[in-house]
């Protein structure tokens, strides 16, 4: 190696190192793109419930504090199937997109940056999740939508100091989105699939156009 | 003038040593197993690097458990962040100098 380059190369070498060990970069944009999907098609699927049961959507969730009918309780049992199943579908995808990237790069997926992401993805959804249950107790389903958003969007602005800074604004974009449904009670689905749809599946084209394209494979 | 190269320190010679300064500068604490995959590294050589590091007070070393298993954990000290500034502003300086 010519001399004068070794200084260069040593802070190359450093950087890679600091970059290396403190953000985790495996997760793939397809992973984004089927998460939005998935949600896409669980929204549209909620939507045809509403309309199978004689409340309209925007009733249910401007249903706030009043006791409910077994039809809504019909209707909130499904509804949570419902959720249930797409969360596993849209993880399950997300997995397998990130884990062929990784196959493919040769970079671990499961390290102590990827814990540590997940575990700062994981604390403010759980509290979102505690919190979604007690707003359901009380018959307040308009809030379900706009609290979904607004932990969401906390958990990924949490998980951001660990990962590519694009998180941090789909984190700000799912709050905002939160904050106007808040506002925009009756809406919520819409807000919903908007957020985990639609800004899903933007992000993930945005993520693979910058990152994946030109990924060469490791033999 | 000064010259820029008594800013390096001989103890960052070794690619390995400096590895791991790059890597505990930017995270709080890290266990032997995280560090030796992050390196790409050889259990024996990386924990005699790591004694280097030691000895020299530019790490702490902290042992636990998990479980029965042992855990050693790893993290920087005032020094040893002192240390790898004034390492890295010597290397910047170089390529001034170069220029």
């Amino acid at each position: 190696m010519n001399p004068e380059n070794e200084p260069i190369q040593a802070l190359a070498d450093i950087k890679q190192m600091m970059d290396r060990s403190s953000r985790f970069v495996s997760l793939s944009g397809w992973s984004g793109v089927a998460a939005g999907i998935c949600a896409l098609v669980a929204a549209w699927l909620a939507g045809k419930k509403f309309n199978e049961y004689p409340i309209s959507e925007n009733k249910y969730e401007a249903n706030a504090g009043y006791s409910r009918d077994g039809n809504l309780l019909h209707l909130d049992r499904e509804l949570l199937i419902l959720a249930v199943v797409t969360f596993l579908t849209a993880f399950f995808f997300a997995f397998l997109f990130t884990y062929l990237r990784s196959r493919k790069t040769g970079v671990p997926i499961w390290g102590f940056m990827a814990r540590r992401v997940v575990i700062n993805v994981a604390v403010p959804m759980i509290a979102g999740a505690l919190l979604i249950w007690r707003i359901t107790d009380y018959g307040l389903y308009g809030l379900i939508a706009p609290a979904c958003l607004l932990f969401y969007g906390l958990a990924l602005i949490n998980a951001s100091k660990f990962t590519v800074s694009e998180v941090r604004y789909l984190g700000y974009l799912q709050l905002l989105l939160g904050v106007i449904n808040l506002w925009a009670i009756g809406y919520g689905l819409y807000f919903w699939a908007a957020g985990f749809g639609v800004l899903h599946i933007l992000y993930g084209i945005v993520m693979w156009n910058k990152y994946e394209r030109n990924e060469k494979a490791v033999v | 003038m000064k010259n820029p190269i008594s800013g390096l320190n001989k103890i960052f010679d070794s690619r390995i040593r400096l590895g791991v300064m790059s890597v505990l500068v930017v995270n709080e604490e890290i266990s032997f197993n995280d560090l030796k995959a992050m390196l790409e590294v050889t259990d024996g050589n990386l924990a005699t690097h790591l004694v280097t590091l030691e000895e020299n007070s530019f790490i702490k070393v902290h042992k636990g458990f998990i479980g029965r298993k042992t855990n050693t954990t790893y993290s920087i000290t005032n020094v040893g962040e002192r240390a790898f500034k004034d390492h890295v502003k010597a290397l910047e300086g170089m390529i001034k100098g170069i220029k």
